[in-house]
């Protein structure tokens, strides 16, 4: 009996704080990768960038509504994966004209780094129309194909616990594209010759030009690279909760957290970030009553919800963090300035 | 164009725009967006003292809005004395609690060398310190909400009249920035910017979810005024004289008494709003004016000419031996706590608090808008861009709405693609905006009314 208490309570854990905080760690170690790169190469905090999310998850639903519409489906898989490639590449073209008409002009000016990041608070607020006014401001849930891997009422039934697991499809191809993403990203800043360029480039311009590396080309590459994974990452995370353009907006907050605490600029530090702020912002407002019940003898079970913050704070906890990291750490837990 | 002839021109298109509003709508539309502009502009002020003079980016000015109007609920509101009774000394217990563990925090982080003892020391407080609020705090939160919930279920305020909330609004609102300033104020420029970002969230969350203190998303409504109410000016004898008076003529010519008397009625109806507004548009102008004159007299003196030294050379400035991090310092807690004034000017306004309400891009990018777009470094381009902006923001809709009409002019009433263009007309007022701060940026960077470079 003793036995199985343990695994009821390793089970519940695993059902409400690590599957869940895996995958939406990975959803935001994706997107703040993405501004990673930007921050890196193109040396600006970019605060369109949750609204780039909006833009590629938008873009993928419509295709994926084309999709159903003429009766294509991926089958068990969800139909916005085969939409996922069409809608990278209509975002990255968006991403390369807003390039070319706005950022170019305070590139060839040398323009302070203050200077960008306002310019891309007014990409932000166009961006914010655009999107609202294609698909609108509501939520909208474009998941299809099969729902769940492993059903709670199942795995009870099967092991005969107490406590359920449930994992939901999106949550493993979720885990699956992000680490196929990053390896791919790492394989390619570390091994490729454009994505040692690349980091050439971020790491001393003047250098990297006396060395004959194109500037314009390594601008290209970066934003094509940034709409990949920011895409990846709102189609994830849409498929996994839902798409509504102003809870894509909110999550520029904790990308940016997590970009701080891993160290800016840090393609390391950017994933280890995401998956701080999302494994910290479960815990710390998960309720331990019923998995300190299992653990612990009758005569010392807690009286409280035993949480350490309320979900109201949930969303708060990522700035927490980020303060306490800019009061004891700044320079992030990998320390770089360079991708 | 000169730009000496810059700001009257500006000012009078903008007085303009306002008339046109006030003749085709109405005059009370008009006086609503006037007052709303008079509290951008202070805003705007605030924001510009902090960026324009200092160079700081200051995202988080919606959370020193909403402290400003918290401030306000919690000055004029009339104490709660049954909750206090129930249960404030658990709250000042919790309180005190709360102080010492940050004063013990702060003294094991600045005095104890060793990292390993230092490490341990800081976890040990941490638990102690939350084991010990969560004694108190939670039972008595639990009371006080449970204290007539429908109708206050908070702890209440001093009862005091709601124009003293302005100025303690901007005691509360420096005091939180010295906090802020001195955490994030080392930070680089962007960092800055993302940190009281971040910050501004947390104080929102803190104002939505605690509602001991603030009743949270339930609202507060029905502050008291510091005008006169509609109702009482409709009753009292020499407000009805005055509409008389001066719609005398149109009354005269009137055939009978009834019909008369019927006009005279909806006159002072439709008087009364407009009087209420006259009188917090007269309010709020004369404090604009009051901060306007301030920070130009500020400004112009050698501390203000430290400040754009330091703006504009660090290194130089830091050379001559001024203290970089306390200027910043200063500059920082003097815009908030301006900031925070036009928030609790807000909140009067609106008679109610709605933490539901505070959104960064109403609240901050906005501002953001009006001092760039107006011309960063000078106050009167920021005064100029808030109203500028806030008109916009506010026209925009009916603009939209009528171009949208117009471009699905050709198209039946029930056309899918029509409803849809209609449905989002609203969605365009935020392109506009975008589209204003980039076309300023890119061809007139210094604003409408640039700041004046000053030669000697």
């Amino acid at each position: 009996m003793e036995n199985f208490e343990f695994i009821n309570a390793i089970v519940l854990l695993s059902n409400f704080v690590i599957v869940p905080a895996l995958s939406y760690g990975s959803q935001l170690a994706l997107a703040t990768l993405s501004l990673t790169i930007i921050y890196g190469v193109l040396r600006f905090s970019n605060f369109a960038q949750a609204d780039w999310m909006s833009f590629g998850t938008m873009a993928t639903i419509l295709f994926t509504w084309l999709f159903q519409s003429i009766g294509i489906t991926a089958g068990i898989l969800p139909t916005a994966l085969l939409a996922l490639p069409f809608a990278i590449i209509v975002t990255a073209l968006f991403c390369l004209l807003i390039d070319r008409s706005v950022y170019s002009f305070y590139r060839k000016q040398k323009s302070q780094p203050i200077v960008l990041m306002i310019v891309s608070v007014g990409v932000m607020f166009i961006l914010q129309a655009v999107v609202r006014f294609i698909i609108g401001p509501n939520d909208r849930k474009f998941f299809d194909g099969e729902k769940y891997i492993v059903h709670a009422l199942d795995f009870k039934n099967y092991f005969g616990l107490e406590e359920g697991l449930t994992i939901k499809s999106t949550q493993l191809i979720t885990v699956i594209v992000a680490l196929v993403a990053m390896i791919s990203l790492f394989y390619f800043l570390q091994k490729t010759k454009l994505g040692k360029s690349m980091r050439a480039y971020s790491n001393n311009e003047d250098l990297a030009l006396l060395s004959g590396i194109n500037p314009e080309k390594i601008v290209i590459v970066t934003w094509i690279i940034s709409s990949i994974l920011i895409t990846t990452a709102g189609v994830l995370y849409g498929l996994d909760k839902s798409f509504k353009p102003f809870t894509y907006f909110n999550l520029l907050l904790p990308m940016f957290a997590a970009a701080i605490v891993g160290g800016i600029g840090s393609p390391i530090g950017a994933v280890i970030g995401g998956y701080v702020i999302a494994f910290s912002e479960i815990t710390l407002t998960y309720a331990y009553k019923k998995f300190f019940v299992y653990l612990l003898p009758e005569n010392l079970e807690p009286s409280g919800l035993m949480q350490v913050l309320s979900t109201d704070y949930k969303f708060a906890i990522s700035f927490i963090i980020l303060v306490i990291v800019l009061i004891v750490r700044p320079t992030g837990i990998v320390r770089g300035k360079i991708i | 164009m000169n730009e000496e002839l810059r700001a009257p021109v500006a000012f009078t298109v903008m007085a303009i725009l306002l008339a046109i509003v006030g003749f085709t709508q109405s005059w009370s539309v008009s006086l609503s967006v006037i007052n709303l502009c008079i509290i951008s502009s202070i805003m705007a002020i605030g924001v510009n003292l902090q960026w324009g003079y200092g160079g700081l980016f200051n995202a988080g000015v919606m959370g020193f809005t909403a402290l400003g109007g918290l401030t306000a609920v919690l000055v004029s509101h009339d104490p709660i004395y049954e909750a206090w009774d129930k249960a404030g000394i658990g709250i000042v217990i919790s309180a005190i609690i709360f102080v010492l563990t940050v004063t013990a925090l702060l003294f094991v982080f600045r005095n104890i060398e060793n990292k390993q003892i230092r490490n341990t020391l800081i976890i040990l407080i941490i638990v102690f310190g939350l084991i010990g609020i969560n004694n108190f705090y939670g039972p008595s939160i639990d009371i006080i909400e449970s204290i007539n919930p429908a109708k206050t279920g908070f702890l209440g305020g001093l009862g005091l009249p709601i124009i003293f909330s302005w100025l303690i609004a901007a005691v509360v609102a420096g005091l939180v920035a010295w906090v802020i300033g001195k955490i994030t104020l080392r930070l680089r420029s962007d960092y800055l910017a993302i940190a009281t970002l971040g910050i501004s969230e947390i104080v929102i969350a803190v104002v939505k979810h605690e509602d001991w203190l603030s009743r949270g998303v339930k609202n507060v409504s029905g502050l008291d005024r510091p005008v006169p109410y509609e109702i009482e000016l409709q009753q009292s004898e020499w407000f009805l004289n005055l509409v008389e008076r001066i719609n005398f003529s149109k009354l005269e010519a009137m055939q009978s008494l009834s019909s008369r008397q019927d006009l005279l009625n909806d006159l002072v109806i439709d008087s009364s709003g407009i009087f209420v507004k006259l009188c917090y548009a007269g309010l709020f102008f004369s404090f604009l004016l009051l901060i306007f004159y301030l920070s130009q007299l500020a400004l112009n003196s050698p501390w203000g000419r430290m400040l754009r030294a330091i703006r504009d050379n660090e290194e130089a400035a830091s050379a001559m031996g001024k203290n970089i991090f306390a200027q910043h310092l200063q500059i920082f807690i003097i815009g908030s706590a301006i900031i925070g004034i036009a928030g609790a000017m807000l909140t009067t306004l609106d008679g109610q608090f709605t933490p539901g309400s505070y959104r960064p891009l109403r609240f901050t990018f906005i501002i953001w808008l009006m001092v760039i777009i107006g011309g960063s470094g000078n106050n009167l381009g920021s005064i100029f861009g808030g109203f500028f902006i806030w008109f916009i923001w506010i026209e925009a809709e009916p603009l939209s709405i009528g171009f949208m009409n117009m471009l699905a002019g050709g198209l039946e009433y029930d056309n899918p693609l029509r409803m849809h263009l209609l449905g989002s007309a609203a969605h365009l007022r935020l392109f506009i905006m975008g589209l204003l701060l980039l076309l300023a940026l890119r061809f007139m960077p210094r604003g409408v009314i640039p700041e004046k470079i000053q030669k000697k």
